[in-house]
């Protein structure tokens, strides 16, 4: 079905070089991009193809494998009643990524979250501060080597009895 | 009970201590404040099928009208500031009551993001068991802190300004 899908296919003209793989899984569709593209494309989906709503942004760990985090954008268009989902690679050695609060504005605390809780910085946030731990706080607790339990702690050893 | 007792171990301060005693114990205003689902239970208890009021306990909005404070929920490492700021509001003489898992051992929640028992920052008096507690067992957990209260010596003492409260153990 991806092969039917109207923005899946303009963005394969439009963005050939940008796109790393597209994936259809139980009629979602998913759009593996560049990161450094992640800004062009989005504004693109939103000013012509009416994917209108950022629903969501999100990260996942995948620690062990190059590289090591994937961005997650969850998009929707309201006019269309069409989904979509934009994924970006993102590497540890270089944990940054182009912001969508210019095109976005609820981008903002969406990716303070992932800030606060995977530590991936935004180009061009107006405030990339904690918005979940407290602003002292050391370390991004989300990130798989994170222990569990906090720092200074013994981490479980399963049950004792 | 101490040497530092100036009005003497007598009669007459047995009674006056007793009618402090029972005067705080009938009129324990908590302050009105949940973290999590305990507050629920709270809630429920304050409602009137089990009905607080019944027993002088009257929720206030302010800690400083409340002498008593029901750690009602999970405690966060953000929030415990703020529960800080709260105890440190409330005037003298003051009670905590730890109200369910959470607020007594950090409960289920045993990660980074979550104090592991409200005691590591606040005398506790009372730890009331349960995930969450029902109503019942909050109100057995005040009439418990009631008793504790009424056991208290040199309370009018304290009240005049002589001398420090004396607790004595569970």
């Amino acid at each position: 079905m991806d092969e039917n899908n109207c923005a899946v296919i303009t963005l394969r003209g439009r963005f050939t070089d940008s796109i790393i793989a597209v994936r259809e899984f139980r009629d979602e569709v998913t759009v593996t991009v560049r990161k450094e593209d992640i800004t062009d494309i989005c504004r693109f989906l939103k000013e012509n193809l009416g994917y209108n709503f950022l629903v969501d942004v999100t990260a996942v760990d995948n620690m062990g494998t190059e590289p090591r985090f994937m961005m997650v954008y969850h998009l929707c268009s309201l006019p269309k009643k069409e989904r979509l989902r934009l994924k970006a690679p993102v590497d540890e050695s270089d944990p940054t990524i182009d912001s969508l609060f210019p095109i976005w504005k609820t981008a903002n605390w969406l990716e303070r979250e992932i800030f606060d809780l995977f530590g991936i910085l935004f180009n061009n946030h107006p405030d990339l501060s904690r918005i979940l731990m407290p602003g002292d706080w050391v370390g991004h607790p989300l990130r798989k080597d994170y222990p569990l339990q906090g720092p200074g702690r013994e981490p479980y050893q399963g049950r004792l009895s | 009970m101490g040497v530092d007792q100036p009005l003497g171990d007598n009669v007459i301060l047995t009674k006056l201590d007793a009618l402090v005693n029972w005067s705080r114990k009938s009129s324990l205003w908590p302050m009105t404040f949940g973290t999590a689902c305990c507050a629920i239970e709270m809630m429920a208890t304050g409602a009137a099928s089990h009905d607080f009021d019944r027993f002088g306990i009257i929720f206030r909005a302010s800690p400083r009208q409340a002498d008593c404070i029901i750690i009602a929920g999970t405690v966060t490492k953000k929030m415990l500031p703020v529960i800080k700021t709260i105890y440190e509001q409330m005037p003298e003489p003051k009670w905590v009551i730890a109200m369910g898992a959470c607020a007594c051992s950090g409960g289920i929640f045993d990660t980074y993001s979550v104090v592991q028992g409200i005691d590591e920052a606040l005398p506790v008096d009372v730890y009331i068991p349960g995930c969450p507690p029902r109503p019942e067992a909050l109100l057995y957990g005040v009439l418990k802190l009631q008793d504790k209260i009424m056991k208290e010596r040199n309370s009018f003492g304290n009240a005049l300004g002589f001398g420090e409260r004396v607790e004595p153990a569970a």
